[in-house]
């Protein structure tokens, strides 16, 4: 990690992520803003406007289609069964989500192809996936990377990620926090002779990227003067990926490394940076909802569980002991739920202190209750929770594994001392 | 409990309430008007509870509107009803009557309620029914329109200034427990009552034990039927536990800002496992706040959630573990306490005083109102619907061990 702060992604810079629509303006209520915080904890003015921490109704048609292809196609065995082959992203369910049902492209404006969504409607698609935890690369190729090219400006790339066509990876460590901009590994090298006019070639190694084996096309930061983001063809000879044996094989990362690939500059300056800050916050911020979206499976499949299996001629869901620790996590999905909502909807809003938070608070509670609803999960099914022939490891798998993506909870708690205006012990 | 208002507002409901406001302070001049002459005419214009139905202090409109008249109200100087005195009544009380009192109790009981005039308070907990309500001991006994009621209720804030109370008895011993209650109006300013401080952890006593000796009801005063007792007592602690970590508070609202003020002007008191444990309460806190409003919206928007049994437990627990961090972190003035002096304040304030006292005062929020425990069981069996508990207590009431 470098020690560059990145600031915080400039106001605006997510307008052409379709910000606003179906952002819920006119939501109900009139608490749920970031105004009203007392003068002088915080040396910032929020912006006046109430976060809607509902569901609306085109959010619960596409969420509906989303359950019901995974259904289809992603049930748990299907899911597990993949994690032993050497396929482990399911390129076929990819293309029906990214291209049919038209997930690819939520955060592409529709001049450029895309639905003209929002991140409201791209973390409702989360919720989903972190149910079935299925392996397809939604959050890198049509968040992260999305997120990235829309902060660039690009209208080169992002049509051909609206339609699935292709789908791209940010060749940045999953492990990296949202808040020190990681350290590019990758650097320049000099033209080449025959190379055209805006090509240009890069050497590196990048290490534990999630959602890059299935990528086309790979976007990398490079700490060139000026700092640049740059894309590059996964066809040319130079590129290489090498899988890695992960935590979570639902979302199996890779070694990449480049050697004189081609590449196209995408961004430059203070532009770039700002693109690589707004795609691993945004990154973040739909990650919770994944999070939260898991940690509900985990308790409905528990709680239906309970009722079924029977010792000492009881429901075991009848005893007290359980019926408590399943009340409190009902209780701490619940606090999840609004967190994520509360960050989704900030995210659609576009880029600011507020919406950091927001991402802040959703990624720290999401990744804390994820992790409690798996473990609780095994715990309460008993020995069968243990077994490989159960889906109760691969939700357990993935939690931990989310739990680290995108900056852990302890991290971004660490952000509070900027953004709460709490700051740390000498 | 949501009563009117199921309709969406149209737009130009704030800007009417507004203008009704203004009509109503230029026809009662709040610096002039005699205080509770000012309360009984803002009560019968409407603009009391916008909420409630026309007739009774309000219009009808969605609940969320009566912030709107109220921000008037008070950016016009205009007396209050001095809503911190009258909790159980504004909170409890009126919703139940609202519901299940017949149209002479609403205009008997709601109007005064409102003003302020008369407190009310809440005859519920017994020495012998805690968590088991529907096992309380106290007997009413009905001769023609006159009901007689003998026991002793215990936590019963407001109970040494209420005129009158919400009381739950027995009334029929012979059937099973929940069967056998009927709910009443209590008048509390009568020889057969008798109210007695109960001094707490915190040295003052918010709260009191009543004794019913020969205690006399008219029929005219019962809330539902005969025997639907608990029926009623149902919505009236619903509202209860809405109530205690059910309102709408800015962000660092709650027992997180002393704490956070403390943190941010005493650097010297800073430590790296406080530190640790800020950032997770004031996390916690702020999603709790967050979840509260979520709730409100469903609320608004017609789809209420089970989501507000969620809320008081988290609130307890909040409470808790922020006012202990506080002691803590205050170090050797945590050792100190502000007053052990007997006192029966006017009403709770969780959030007062000193650390000592927020610490002391904080373990009773996951009992009051419904433990923790209780509040599990509710979540598992109807939000969850896990089975329910193996019951002994089925048969007739008098019968029950004790």
């Amino acid at each position: 990690m470098s020690e560059t702060t990145v600031n915080h992604p400039a106001p605006g810079q997510s307008s052409a992520a379709g910000a606003g629509a179906g952002a819920g303006a006119g939501g109900p209520g009139a608490d749920a803003g970031g105004p009203g915080l007392e003068p002088g904890a915080s040396g910032r003015n929020r912006p006046a406007r109430t976060a809607n921490l509902l569901y609306g109704e085109a959010e619960t048609e596409l969420r509906a289609a989303v359950r019901d292809l995974l259904t289809d196609k992603a049930s748990w065995r299907d899911v597990l069964a993949r994690t032993e082959t050497g396929q482990t992203y399911d390129a076929s369910l990819w293309h029906t989500l990214a291209a049919e049902v038209g997930c690819a492209g939520l955060l592409i404006p529709e001049s450029l192809g895309g639905a003209g969504a929002s991140y409201r409607e791209a973390a409702v698609v989360a919720e989903e996936l972190g149910r079935a935890v299925a392996p397809v690369p939604f959050l890198g190729s049509a968040v992260i990377a999305t997120t990235a090219l829309l902060a660039a400006g690009d209208t080169a790339l992002l049509p051909e990620l609206a339609s699935g066509a292709v789908t791209a990876s940010l060749a940045i460590p999953f492990a990296a926090g949202t808040r020190i901009r990681p350290a590019a590994t990758v650097r320049l090298e000099p033209p080449q002779r025959g190379d055209e006019p805006g090509e240009y070639r890069l050497s590196g190694t990048v290490s534990g990227v999630a959602d890059a084996l299935p990528a086309d096309l790979l976007i990398f930061p490079v700490d060139s003067v000026p700092y640049g983001l740059y894309a590059v063809q996964v066809t040319d000879p130079g590129v290489g990926k090498r899988p890695l044996v992960s935590l979570d094989m639902t979302r199996q990362l890779c070694d990449i490394r480049l050697e004189q690939v081609v590449a196209r500059r995408v961004a430059a300056g203070p532009a770039a940076e700002q693109a690589v800050a707004a795609a691993l916050l945004a990154g973040a911020g739909i990650l919770a909802s994944e999070q939260f979206g898991l940690a509900e499976q985990c308790l409905d499949t528990t709680v239906a569980y309970v009722k079924e299996r029977r010792q000492f001629a009881r429901p075991v869901g009848g005893f007290q002991a359980i019926k408590h620790r399943l009340a409190d996590l009902w209780v701490s999905v619940t606090q999840a739920r609004a967190a994520a909502r509360y960050a989704a909807d900030w995210l659609a809003a576009g880029f600011g202190p507020e919406t950091t938070l927001a991402v802040v608070l959703a990624k720290a509670t999401c990744s804390d209750t994820a992790l409690k609803a798996a473990q609780e999960m095994i715990q309460l099914h008993g020995g069968i929770g243990f077994t490989w022939e159960h889906p109760a490891h691969l939700y357990l798998k993935r939690a931990k594994a989310d739990s680290i993506g995108l900056g852990t909870a302890d991290a971004h708690r660490a952000s509070l001392d900027v953004l709460a205006n709490l700051p740390a012990p000498e | 409990m949501l009563t009117g208002g199921t309709g969406s507002a149209p737009s130009t409901e704030p800007d009417s309430l507004r203008s009704q406001v203004a009509a109503f302070l230029a026809a009662h001049d709040p610096g002039t008007t005699e205080r509770l002459e000012f309360l009984r005419a803002r009560y019968d214009a409407g603009l009391a509870w916008v909420h409630y139905p026309a007739g009774l202090g309000g219009q009808g409109l969605p609940r969320s509107l009566q912030v709107v008249v109220d921000r008037e109200f008070t950016a016009a100087g205009a007396p209050t009803n001095y809503p911190e005195r009258n909790g159980i009544g504004l909170g409890m009380a009126a919703p139940t009557i609202l519901a299940h009192g017949t149209p002479e109790q609403k205009e008997r009981w709601l109007r005064p309620l409102w003003t302020g005039e008369e407190i009310w308070c809440q005859l519920f907990s017994e020495p012998g029914a805690g968590s088991d309500l529907a096992g309380l001991a106290t007997r009413a006994v009905r001769d023609g329109d006159n009901w007689t009621a003998n026991g002793q209720k215990v936590w019963t804030s407001s109970a040494h200034m209420a005129r009158r109370a919400l009381l739950v008895a027995r009334t029929n011993p012979d059937v099973p427990k929940h069967e056998g209650l009927t709910y009443f109006a209590l008048d509390m300013q009568q020889p057969g009552v008798e109210v007695r401080p109960l001094r707490q952890a915190t040295g003052e006593a918010e709260f009191n034990e009543v004794f019913l000796t020969d205690a006399q009801i008219q029929d005219a005063d019962r809330i539902g039927d005969v025997g639907q007792g608990w029926t009623v007592s149902m919505s009236t602690l619903m509202n209860e536990r809405v109530s205690i970590g059910g309102n709408a508070l800015p962000r660092e609202g709650g027992m997180i800002a002393s704490a956070a003020r403390t943190w941010r002007e005493h650097p010297e008191l800073r430590t790296p496992g406080l530190y640790d444990r800020l950032l997770r309460l004031w996390a916690d806190a702020e999603v709790a706040r967050l979840a509260g409003a979520r709730l409100r919206q469903q609320l608004a928007a017609g789809q209420p959630g089970p989501e507000g049994s969620a809320a008081k437990l988290v609130f307890a627990r909040l409470n808790q573990e922020i006012s202990e961090f506080e002691v803590e972190l205050t170090g050797a003035d945590g050792l100190l306490y502000d007053d052990w002096t007997m006192r029966r304040p006017e009403g709770a304030n969780f959030f007062g005083r000193n650390p000592g006292f927020r610490f002391l005062r904080a373990k009773g929020n996951s009992i009051e109102g419904g433990t923790s425990e209780i509040l599990r069981n509710i979540i598992a069996e109807r939000v969850l619907g896990l089975p329910k508990e193996a019951r002994v207590d089925t048969g007739p009431w008098k019968d029950l061990p004790r």
